[in-house]
């Protein structure tokens, strides 16, 4: 008899971590960006995207509030807001 | 989302965490054409829970200490049937896994000379059992094991130099990175995978809980760890120092310790502040050692420096090179110094020399740019070069290079 | 084809025959000779094979680990100090469901340190998930690691299989062995189809957390899979019998039961000594059988219960104690009969730990002994006196 004993790739997206944020989230004002990625690159949940610049955002579905991002923007283009904000 | 991460969104690692951010800049550097073996720690209970995983690869986690074998053991199955050449092996842990307990799985792996590459993320300290210490924990940090009270200052050793001991095994490649240079991060795994052979790399990650700091402040512990002097980025290759990355700048190591609430024991008391300076000792040793601080080149400078090396407090280098920091005025254009293409190689911001570029013929400095690390733009671009074609590439307008200061124009 | 050879030589050859694709293992007496003749097959190109030389048990039992995640057959073989440092690593093989053969070259374990035959050290292994098998004799031995390849790799079984030998006793033994053609091995074990691998084509998480809601399951199957062994074992013993010509394996083997008033029940080499006394005292009159248990896990409990019901008086030997209880398989032996009509008196002896001989005057002991009263744990030729005033 064999139950399974192995996951399936990429299941981890069946879970919202968004609803972990409590105080802050990120706000993109895309008006200075640069295109320089990294944003992209320092998310630890992997789930801020963008091509040109000034389109870079996130997946408030799985963003923590960390603020990393908003720490490593060169040009201060992401602000970190209270929860509440609408954007 | 168009960018498809082959470490998904949806794990349960504490926001901020470094050793999340640092596990998805190595799989995606290395592709998916990867097996990786996991040891037990946070990266493997925060990356799975049945019947859900992050991981987009094929990955296997048995024990603590074991990912080096079970790495082995995967390569040496791959070998036998034939695929080693398109798939390659990664081993990983933590560094209680890598330096304590899997430590001598690793080092018989680098002696039998696997095909594999191990990833060591270095947050020091036992994190997922609960922030115990390792032998990589930092001299006075607190840990639930090296806890500060009247009688201790935290942790009584300063850590074992990891990359030196793998270097010393004569692999191909030992390397340090820090997740505050996330493209760094990755030109080194892609630099690692492309080696037949073992290959080492030790990722600093920041650990908000373990270290009592503030989830948004892992970038900023990241590079200021890096810009005290106390975590020297240095790539071995073949057992010999092949590259360090200079500081233009060190920083006190208060500036990095008062951070994290893992070293407030050390502030406040005199007997603490005699500890910070047996910290800062380190930070200077390591800088001292490994040459960390640069002398600017002569050939720009216009007046003779002082010994870099030897003084802790000095003016920024960067301020020296004044002689080829021109301000872009049209009127100085007649002024501009020429360079060919071999000179303007000779400015590929390695190892404290300045990082330029040619744009349309004219010659900028990109030292300064936050986005542009040692010579290396975002992974993409190498200073040293005309960058003339690959700017119509960029997602960006030109108007980013004309921010620079103009040096020089191309010969020719 | 009949040779004279050393046993550990002979299961080296079995193995080759048995193709594995990378092999990994460490020195231990009593079995670094298989390791051995195995480094020199591959050396002289006699093996399409990579030999992996660990640098320690844990890590070439985490070798082969990996080795068998990727769909590769593998092999290791250890003793003793090896089995017991490689323990959490054969639990973990088992939870993964990996289909792995190793050796277990049965020698005493430490403290102290003694390096001669007893079964302390498969038998601490018992609860696994491993199969374990126990050969009697070096023809045994080698037919047993063909038939556990076939064994493990079954989809209805796909568990790892421990092979026992006794170690210096077959190991180190030099007797006439039948050797098979290649050719007889390859009908008994096609290539492995492995069932989970890791492969970026199709890529999955192995060795993922299985929290409170879920881990059960995968123990539950286990035990059900082993349930299943239970009817493998004897299908596969039937296909060897008429591929190779003669019985080998399966759950038990009674010898001279039929109208036996007294059997002793036992487990690899000693049985052999067991059924020599047999033969002796059925010469004398004697009502007397032996039971040789082959499979110790899966538990063979209706085989058991069959081959013993009708005997009056029962004694399992030991080569092993559970220490402050008994003998294991006097005690699995007991759990068979609990609460069962027939109850035969079921007698425990521990014999032959760390080495010592079991003579045929031990074993005639061991019969006399049972017409007395039942015992639990009974030390077989303890002696004491000699030991604490020894010189």
């Amino acid at each position: 008899m064999l139950v399974p004993i192995t996951a399936k790739p990429g299941t981890s997206r069946r879970n919202l971590t968004g609803s972990w944020r409590i105080a802050y989230k990120p706000h993109f004002l895309q008006q200075d960006c640069i295109a320089c990625k990294r944003c992209l690159l320092i998310c630890p949940e992997g789930c801020i995207d963008g091509d040109k610049k000034n389109t870079y955002h996130c997946d408030y579905d799985y963003c923590k509030g960390c603020g990393n991002c908003a720490a490593i923007c060169p040009k201060d283009d992401i602000e970190m807001v209270p929860e509440e904000t609408e954007l | 989302m168009a960018t498809k991460h082959l470490f998904a969104s949806g794990h349960t690692a504490c926001a901020g965490c470094g050793q999340a951010i640092a596990a998805r800049l190595v799989v995606d550097a290395a592709g998916p054409n990867v097996i990786i073996a996991n040891s037990t720690g946070c990266l493997e209970v925060f990356s799975n829970i049945y019947p859900r995983t992050a991981w987009e690869v094929p990955w296997i986690h048995s024990l603590f200490e074991n990912p080096a074998s079970v790495a082995s053991g995967v390569e040496a199955g791959l070998r036998y049937l034939g695929k080693l050449d398109k798939i390659r092996v990664i081993a990983q842990g933590g560094d209680g896994s890598s330096a304590d307990i899997g430590f001598q799985a690793i080092s018989g792996m680098f002696e039998r000379g696997h095909d594999i590459l191990y990833v060591c993320y270095d947050n020091g300290a036992y994190m997922n059992t609960g922030i115990q210490r390792s032998s990589q924990t930092p001299f006075d940090a607190n840990t639930t094991t090296t806890p500060p009270g009247s009688k201790s200052f935290g942790k009584t050793t300063p850590h074992k130099d990891l990359v030196r001991i793998f270097a010393a095994h004569d692999i191909p490649y030992s390397a340090t990175a820090s997740v505050a240079y996330p493209t760094d991060v990755q030109r080194k795994v892609k630099k690692a995978l492309d080696i037949r052979g073992p290959k080492f790399l030790q990722i600093y990650v920041p650990c908000p809980l373990g270290w009592h700091h503030d989830p948004g402040l892992t970038y900023n512990i990241a590079q200021l760890v890096v810009e005290t002097g106390l975590f020297p980025i240095v790539e071995y290759e073949n057992g010999e120092l092949a590259s360090v990355r200079t500081i233009k700048e060190p920083k006190p190591v208060e500036e990095y310790l008062k951070l994290q609430g893992r070293f407030r024991h050390l502030f406040g008391t005199p007997e603490g502040e005699a500890e910070v300076k047996k910290i800062q000792a380190i930070a200077d040793a390591n800088i001292r050692r490994l040459g960390l601080v640069k002398e600017q080149p002569k050939k720009e400078a216009a007046a003779a420096e002082p010994a870099a090396e030897e003084t802790a407090e000095k003016e920024t280098p960067a301020e020296k090179e004044t002689p080829a920091e021109k301000p872009a005025e049209e009127e100085k254009v007649s002024e501009l110094k020429k360079f060919t293409l071999e000179e303007l190689a000779k400015f590929d911001g390695k190892e404290g020399r300045p990082a330029y570029v040619a744009y349309k013929g004219k010659v900028y400095d990109v030292s300064e740019s936050a986005i542009w690390d040692e010579g290396d733009h975002l992974g993409m671009h190498e200073a040293g070069k005309d960058l003339t074609a690959e700017l119509e590439d960029a997602p960006h307008e030109e108007d980013n290079i004309f921010e620079m200061p103009l040096v020089g124009e191309l010969e020719g | 084809m009949k040779e004279f050879i050393e046993g550990s030589a002979a299961i080296a050859r079995i193995i080759k025959m048995c193709k594995p694709g990378v092999i990994s293992a460490y020195p231990i007496t009593p079995q670094t000779h298989i390791g051995e003749n195995l480094a020199q097959f591959i050396a002289d190109g006699e093996m399409n094979c990579e030999f992996v030389n660990s640098e320690s048990e844990h890590s070439s039992a985490s070798i082969i680990l990996g080795v068998s995640a990727v769909g590769v057959r593998t092999y290791n073989s250890t003793s003793s100090q090896g089995l017991l440092l490689m323990a959490e690593v054969l639990y973990s093989i088992a939870g993964m469901r990996l289909p792995l053969v190793i050796t277990c070259a049965n020698r005493a374990v430490s403290s102290p340190i003694n390096i001669w035959n007893d079964q302390q050290d498969s038998v601490t292994l018992r609860d696994s998930g491993w199969i374990q098998l126990y050969a009697e004799t070096n023809q045994e031995a080698c037919d047993l690691h063909i038939q556990a390849y076939r064994l493990a790799e079954d989809h209805n079984v796909y568990l790892p299989v421990m092979v026992c030998i006794d170690g210096y006793i077959l190991t180190h033994a030099v007797e006439v062995i039948d050797l098979p053609e290649q050719e007889q091995v390859d009908s008994l074990l096609p290539p492995l189809q492995p069932l989970h691998v890791l492969d970026p084509e199709a890529p999955v998480s192995m060795g993922v957390l299985y929290d409170p809601s879920v881990y059960t399951e995968t123990r539950y199957a286990i035990n059900e899979s082993m349930r299943e062994a239970l009817d493998m074992i004897p299908k596969i013993s039937s296909e060897f019998k008429e591929m190779f010509g003669r019985e080998s394996g399966g759950l038990l083997q009674e010898y001279k039961t039929e109208d036996a008033d007294k059997v002793i029940v036992a487990m690899g080499s000693v049985v052999s000594t067991v059924k020599d006394v047999v033969d002796e005292m059925r010469d004398e009159g004697e009502k007397v059988g032996a039971v040789k248990v082959i499979t110790h896990r899966p538990l063979p409990a209706e085989a058991l219960y069959n081959a013993l019901k009708h005997i009056p008086e029962v004694a399992v030997l030991d080569k092993s104690i559970s220490l402050g209880a008994a003998g294991p398989l006097c005690m699995d032996i007991r759990h068979v009969f609990q609460g069962k009509e027939a109850v035969p008196k079921i007698s425990g002896f521990i014999a032959g730990l760390g080495g010592r001989s079991i003579t045929k005057d031990s074993i005639r002991g061991i019969f006399d002994r049972l017409s007395g009263e039942q015992v639990d744990n009974h030390f077989v030729d303890l002696q004491v006196e000699q030991m604490v005033n020894a010189e």
